[in-house]
Protein backbone atom coordinates (compact mmCIF):
# COMPACT_ATOMS: atom_id res chain seq x y z
CA UNK A 1 0.00 0.00 0.00
CA UNK A 2 2.57 2.79 0.81
CA UNK A 3 5.63 0.92 -1.09
CA UNK A 4 5.70 3.84 -3.67
CA UNK A 5 3.88 6.50 -1.67
CA UNK A 6 4.90 9.31 -4.36
CA UNK A 7 2.47 7.67 -7.26
CA UNK A 8 -0.47 7.49 -5.12
CA UNK A 9 -2.80 9.83 -6.41
CA UNK A 10 -5.77 12.08 -4.81
CA UNK A 11 -8.40 9.80 -6.14
CA UNK A 12 -6.38 6.92 -4.67
CA UNK A 13 -5.87 8.50 -1.50
CA UNK A 14 -9.46 9.37 -0.93
CA UNK A 15 -11.05 6.38 -1.55
CA UNK A 16 -9.28 4.97 1.47
CA UNK A 17 -10.26 7.56 3.58
CA UNK A 18 -12.75 5.60 5.51
CA UNK A 19 -10.51 3.72 6.53
CA UNK A 20 -8.31 6.19 8.28
CA UNK A 21 -11.54 8.25 9.35
CA UNK A 22 -12.16 7.96 13.29
CA UNK A 23 -8.32 7.02 13.49
CA UNK A 24 -6.49 10.19 12.70
CA UNK A 25 -3.57 9.22 13.91
CA UNK A 26 -3.34 7.09 11.52
CA UNK A 27 -3.39 9.23 8.41
CA UNK A 28 -2.02 12.28 9.84
CA UNK A 29 1.23 10.59 8.77
CA UNK A 30 -0.15 9.35 5.53
CA UNK A 31 3.00 9.82 2.80
CA UNK A 32 0.64 11.90 0.52
CA UNK A 33 -0.46 14.11 2.71
CA UNK A 34 3.28 15.21 3.37
CA UNK A 35 2.90 15.98 -0.56
CA UNK A 36 -0.34 17.03 -1.21
CA UNK A 37 -1.99 20.52 0.19
CA UNK A 38 -5.53 19.56 -1.43
CA UNK A 39 -5.85 16.21 0.61
CA UNK A 40 -4.68 17.64 3.61
CA UNK A 41 -6.91 20.16 3.44
CA UNK A 42 -9.87 17.89 2.89
CA UNK A 43 -9.19 15.65 6.27
CA UNK A 44 -8.43 18.85 8.30
CA UNK A 45 -11.94 19.93 6.91
CA UNK A 46 -13.64 16.80 7.78
CA UNK A 47 -12.61 16.71 11.32
CA UNK A 48 -12.92 20.45 11.31
CA UNK A 49 -16.68 19.20 11.10
CA UNK A 50 -16.51 16.90 13.64
CA UNK A 51 -15.15 18.77 16.12
CA UNK A 52 -17.43 21.37 15.45
CA UNK A 53 -20.71 19.41 15.69
CA UNK A 54 -19.66 18.35 19.39
CA UNK A 55 -19.82 21.90 20.28
CA UNK A 56 -24.11 21.72 19.00
CA UNK A 57 -25.18 19.43 20.88
CA UNK A 58 -24.99 20.87 24.51
CA UNK A 59 -27.51 18.91 27.34
CA UNK A 60 -30.85 19.99 27.91
CA UNK A 61 -33.54 19.39 30.49
CA UNK A 62 -35.91 17.75 29.87
CA UNK A 63 -39.95 18.78 30.61
CA UNK A 64 -40.64 18.42 33.98
CA UNK A 65 -43.56 16.56 33.35
CA UNK A 66 -42.24 13.71 31.56
CA UNK A 67 -41.09 12.52 34.96
CA UNK A 68 -45.29 11.95 35.70
CA UNK A 69 -45.42 9.89 32.13
CA UNK A 70 -43.00 7.87 33.02
CA UNK A 71 -44.14 7.22 36.70
CA UNK A 72 -47.65 6.65 35.10
CA UNK A 73 -46.23 3.95 32.73
CA UNK A 74 -44.03 2.39 35.53
CA UNK A 75 -47.51 1.74 37.21
CA UNK A 76 -49.24 0.53 34.34
CA UNK A 77 -46.12 -1.64 33.64
CA UNK A 78 -45.74 -2.95 37.09
CA UNK A 79 -49.71 -3.35 37.20
CA UNK A 80 -49.71 -5.60 34.02
CA UNK A 81 -47.12 -7.80 35.51
CA UNK A 82 -49.05 -8.21 38.47
CA UNK B 1 -24.91 -7.89 42.03
CA UNK B 2 -25.30 -4.12 42.65
CA UNK B 3 -22.80 -4.06 45.70
CA UNK B 4 -19.71 -4.20 43.06
CA UNK B 5 -17.85 -1.37 42.80
CA UNK B 6 -18.91 1.23 40.37
CA UNK B 7 -16.03 2.68 38.43
CA UNK B 8 -16.09 6.27 37.41
CA UNK B 9 -14.87 6.28 33.60
CA UNK B 10 -15.79 9.07 30.97
CA UNK B 11 -18.62 9.10 29.19
CA UNK B 12 -18.16 7.62 25.56
CA UNK B 13 -18.51 11.72 24.36
CA UNK B 14 -16.03 13.23 27.17
CA UNK B 15 -13.64 10.36 26.22
CA UNK B 16 -13.50 11.09 22.55
CA UNK B 17 -13.36 14.77 23.44
CA UNK B 18 -10.34 14.12 25.32
CA UNK B 19 -7.14 15.63 23.91
CA UNK B 20 -9.22 17.83 21.26
CA UNK B 21 -8.70 20.94 20.59
CA UNK B 22 -12.24 23.12 20.21
CA UNK B 23 -12.91 24.73 16.92
CA UNK B 24 -14.36 28.17 16.18
CA UNK B 25 -18.41 28.14 15.68
CA UNK B 26 -20.13 31.45 14.28
CA UNK B 27 -23.42 31.72 16.11
CA UNK B 28 -26.82 33.10 14.38
CA UNK B 29 -25.60 36.69 15.20
CA UNK B 30 -22.34 35.64 13.36
CA UNK B 31 -20.67 35.85 17.00
CA UNK B 32 -17.57 33.32 16.78
CA UNK B 33 -17.44 31.24 20.02
CA UNK B 34 -15.05 28.33 20.83
CA UNK B 35 -11.78 28.62 18.90
CA UNK B 36 -8.81 27.51 21.57
CA UNK B 37 -5.64 28.75 20.84
CA UNK B 38 -3.97 25.24 23.14
CA UNK B 39 -4.76 22.56 21.30
CA UNK B 40 -6.74 19.90 23.07
CA UNK B 41 -7.00 22.28 26.55
CA UNK B 42 -10.32 22.88 26.58
CA UNK B 43 -11.56 20.09 25.59
CA UNK B 44 -9.49 18.13 28.38
CA UNK B 45 -11.18 20.78 30.88
CA UNK B 46 -14.60 20.15 29.76
CA UNK B 47 -14.02 16.72 30.10
CA UNK B 48 -13.15 17.05 33.49
CA UNK B 49 -15.94 19.02 34.63
CA UNK B 50 -18.43 16.75 33.10
CA UNK B 51 -16.72 13.84 34.25
CA UNK B 52 -16.65 15.61 37.89
CA UNK B 53 -20.16 15.65 37.47
CA UNK B 54 -20.92 12.54 36.66
CA UNK B 55 -18.59 11.23 39.47
CA UNK B 56 -20.60 12.63 41.83
CA UNK B 57 -23.69 11.28 39.89
CA UNK B 58 -21.87 7.64 40.01
CA UNK B 59 -21.23 8.02 43.64
CA UNK B 60 -24.88 8.36 44.78
CA UNK B 61 -26.34 5.86 42.19
CA UNK B 62 -24.09 3.15 44.06
CA UNK B 63 -26.43 3.43 47.22
CA UNK B 64 -29.85 4.47 45.09
CA UNK B 65 -29.58 1.36 43.04
CA UNK B 66 -29.78 -1.22 45.30
CA UNK B 67 -32.88 0.77 46.99
CA UNK B 68 -34.15 1.21 43.60
CA UNK B 69 -33.35 -2.20 42.07
CA UNK B 70 -35.67 -3.75 46.05
CA UNK B 71 -38.54 -1.84 44.35
CA UNK B 72 -38.01 2.29 46.44
CA UNK B 73 -39.82 4.32 43.96
CA UNK B 74 -38.54 7.09 45.68
CA UNK B 75 -34.92 6.26 44.77
CA UNK B 76 -36.07 5.12 40.86
CA UNK B 77 -36.79 9.35 40.75
CA UNK B 78 -33.37 10.05 42.17
CA UNK B 79 -31.75 8.25 39.97
CA UNK B 80 -33.91 9.93 37.06
CA UNK B 81 -33.50 13.27 38.01
CA UNK B 82 -29.32 12.17 38.43
CA UNK B 83 -29.35 11.49 34.49
CA UNK B 84 -32.38 12.57 33.03
CA UNK B 85 -30.23 15.34 31.10
CA UNK B 86 -27.65 13.32 29.85
CA UNK B 87 -30.66 10.19 28.39
CA UNK B 88 -33.28 13.16 27.39
CA UNK B 89 -30.04 15.24 25.51
CA UNK B 90 -28.84 11.84 23.93
CA UNK B 91 -32.20 10.74 22.33
CA UNK B 92 -32.73 13.95 21.37
CA UNK B 93 -29.31 13.88 19.44
CA UNK B 94 -30.33 10.82 17.98
CA UNK B 95 -33.97 11.73 16.67
CA UNK B 96 -33.69 15.53 16.92
CA UNK B 97 -37.39 15.42 17.64
CA UNK B 98 -37.91 17.12 20.98
CA UNK B 99 -41.56 15.23 21.29
CA UNK B 100 -39.30 11.44 19.57
CA UNK B 101 -36.84 12.20 22.17
CA UNK B 102 -39.23 12.63 25.25
CA UNK B 103 -41.24 9.44 24.27
CA UNK B 104 -37.34 7.85 23.61
CA UNK B 105 -36.57 8.95 27.38
CA UNK B 106 -39.79 7.47 28.79
CA UNK B 107 -39.25 4.13 27.10
CA UNK B 108 -35.62 4.06 28.23
CA UNK B 109 -36.14 4.90 32.41
CA UNK B 110 -39.30 2.13 31.86
CA UNK B 111 -36.88 -0.49 30.68
CA UNK B 112 -34.10 0.73 33.46
CA UNK B 113 -36.88 0.18 35.99
CA UNK B 114 -37.31 -3.70 34.26
CA UNK B 115 -34.00 -4.23 34.32
CA UNK B 116 -32.08 -2.02 37.09
CA UNK B 117 -31.32 -5.62 38.94
CA UNK B 118 -29.55 -6.61 36.48
CA UNK B 119 -26.80 -4.35 36.16
CA UNK B 120 -23.83 -6.29 37.55
CA UNK B 121 -21.42 -3.24 38.12
CA UNK B 122 -19.29 -4.67 35.29
CA UNK B 123 -19.07 -0.90 33.86
CA UNK B 124 -20.06 1.83 35.07
CA UNK B 125 -23.93 2.68 36.01
CA UNK B 126 -23.79 6.17 33.53
CA UNK B 127 -22.29 4.18 30.46
CA UNK B 128 -24.78 0.85 30.99
CA UNK B 129 -27.56 3.46 30.98
CA UNK B 130 -26.06 4.64 28.07
CA UNK B 131 -25.95 1.76 25.89
CA UNK B 132 -29.68 0.66 27.01
CA UNK B 133 -30.95 4.37 25.63
CA UNK B 134 -28.61 3.45 22.43
CA UNK B 135 -30.48 -0.01 22.22
CA UNK B 136 -33.94 2.31 22.87
CA UNK B 137 -33.33 4.66 19.98
CA UNK B 138 -32.21 1.70 17.62
CA UNK B 139 -35.34 -0.27 18.51
CA UNK B 140 -37.98 2.51 17.93
CA UNK B 141 -35.91 3.18 14.45
CA UNK B 142 -35.83 -0.26 13.41
CA UNK B 143 -39.51 -0.85 14.57
CA UNK B 144 -40.04 2.60 12.01
CA UNK B 145 -38.91 0.98 9.33
CA UNK B 146 -35.72 2.53 9.50
CA UNK B 147 -32.73 0.58 7.14
CA UNK B 148 -29.80 1.18 9.55
CA UNK B 149 -26.62 0.74 7.56
CA UNK B 150 -27.80 0.26 4.22
CA UNK B 151 -29.22 2.95 3.30
CA UNK B 152 -26.19 4.42 0.73
CA UNK B 153 -26.62 1.26 -0.78
CA UNK B 154 -30.44 2.05 -1.97
CA UNK B 155 -29.36 6.03 -2.80
CA UNK B 156 -27.62 7.17 -6.33
CA UNK B 157 -24.15 7.97 -5.09
CA UNK B 158 -24.03 12.28 -5.08
CA UNK B 159 -21.44 13.74 -7.37
CA UNK B 160 -18.85 13.80 -3.88
CA UNK B 161 -18.98 10.45 -3.17
CA UNK B 162 -18.22 8.57 -6.35
CA UNK B 163 -15.35 6.52 -6.60
CA UNK B 164 -11.95 8.17 -7.79
CA UNK B 165 -13.60 11.55 -7.45
CA UNK B 166 -11.07 13.65 -5.99
CA UNK B 167 -11.46 16.83 -4.30
CA UNK B 168 -10.01 20.29 -6.20
CA UNK B 169 -9.12 23.46 -4.98
CA UNK B 170 -12.18 24.92 -5.27
CA UNK B 171 -13.75 22.95 -2.80
CA UNK B 172 -14.67 24.95 0.71
CA UNK B 173 -11.78 25.50 2.77
CA UNK B 174 -13.14 25.46 6.45
CA UNK B 175 -10.21 27.27 8.17
CA UNK B 176 -12.68 30.02 9.20
CA UNK B 177 -15.54 29.68 11.52
CA UNK B 178 -17.80 27.00 10.84
CA UNK B 179 -21.75 28.38 11.16
CA UNK B 180 -23.32 27.49 13.73
CA UNK B 181 -26.98 26.71 11.76
CA UNK B 182 -25.75 25.33 8.76
CA UNK B 183 -24.50 22.74 10.13
CA UNK B 184 -27.19 21.84 12.45
CA UNK B 185 -29.37 21.90 9.61
CA UNK B 186 -26.54 19.68 7.57
CA UNK B 187 -26.92 17.61 10.21
CA UNK B 188 -30.36 17.59 10.49
CA UNK B 189 -30.76 16.97 7.10
CA UNK B 190 -28.45 13.87 6.38
CA UNK B 191 -30.36 10.66 5.57
CA UNK B 192 -31.29 8.61 8.74
CA UNK B 193 -28.79 6.15 8.62
CA UNK B 194 -26.08 8.82 7.86
CA UNK B 195 -26.97 10.41 10.88
CA UNK B 196 -27.26 7.78 13.22
CA UNK B 197 -23.56 6.33 12.33
CA UNK B 198 -22.34 10.05 12.67
CA UNK B 199 -23.71 10.46 16.12
CA UNK B 200 -22.82 7.65 17.22
CA UNK B 201 -19.25 8.02 16.29
CA UNK B 202 -18.49 11.53 16.43
CA UNK B 203 -21.01 12.86 18.80
CA UNK B 204 -21.46 9.94 21.05
CA UNK B 205 -17.71 8.42 20.81
CA UNK B 206 -18.36 4.65 19.95
CA UNK B 207 -15.90 3.15 17.86
CA UNK B 208 -16.63 1.54 15.03
CA UNK B 209 -16.18 -2.12 16.43
CA UNK B 210 -19.00 -0.83 18.65
CA UNK B 211 -21.31 0.60 16.35
CA UNK B 212 -20.83 -2.56 14.05
CA UNK B 213 -21.99 -4.81 17.02
CA UNK B 214 -24.56 -2.28 17.58
CA UNK B 215 -26.02 -2.18 14.33
CA UNK B 216 -25.17 -5.69 13.43
CA UNK B 217 -23.09 -4.30 10.11
CA UNK B 218 -19.43 -4.59 9.16
CA UNK B 219 -16.35 -2.47 10.42
CA UNK B 220 -16.09 -1.19 7.03
CA UNK B 221 -19.50 -0.53 6.53
CA UNK B 222 -19.76 1.79 9.24
CA UNK B 223 -16.30 3.49 8.44
CA UNK B 224 -17.98 3.92 4.88
CA UNK B 225 -21.44 5.75 5.89
CA UNK B 226 -19.19 7.75 8.24
CA UNK B 227 -17.15 8.86 5.61
CA UNK B 228 -19.68 9.86 3.78
CA UNK B 229 -21.50 11.18 6.42
CA UNK B 230 -18.98 14.15 6.78
CA UNK B 231 -18.70 14.12 2.84
CA UNK B 232 -22.25 15.08 2.93
CA UNK B 233 -21.93 17.83 5.78
CA UNK B 234 -19.03 19.64 4.08
CA UNK B 235 -20.60 19.59 0.70
CA UNK B 236 -23.83 21.02 2.84
CA UNK B 237 -21.64 23.95 4.12
CA UNK B 238 -20.02 24.18 1.14
CA UNK B 239 -23.09 25.20 -0.44
CA UNK B 240 -23.64 27.60 2.26
CA UNK B 241 -20.58 29.12 2.32
CA UNK B 242 -21.20 30.09 -1.49
CA UNK B 243 -25.30 31.26 -1.02
CA UNK B 244 -23.82 33.35 1.54
CA UNK B 245 -21.36 35.18 -0.58
CA UNK B 246 -23.77 35.61 -3.27
CA UNK B 247 -25.97 37.99 -0.83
Amino acid sequence: MSEQPKSMTCAEFQAQLPEFIGSGASAAGHPHLKECALCRELLENLETIAQAARQLFPEVEPPDELWEQIELAIKKDEGGEG
Amino acid sequence: MLGAELEETPGYSQRKLMGQARVPVKGPSGEVSGAEPAEGTAGQLAAKQVNAQQRTATVVSIELLGRAAAGDHGAFGEIYSLHKRRIYSLCLRMVGNPAEAEDLTQEAFLQLHRKIATFRGESAFSTWLHRLTINVVLMRLRKKGLQLISLDEAMEPTTEERPGRSFGADDLSLTGAIDRMALQRAIDDLPAGYRLIFMLHDIEGYEHNEIADMLNCSIGNSKSQLHKARLKLREALRVHSREEGQR
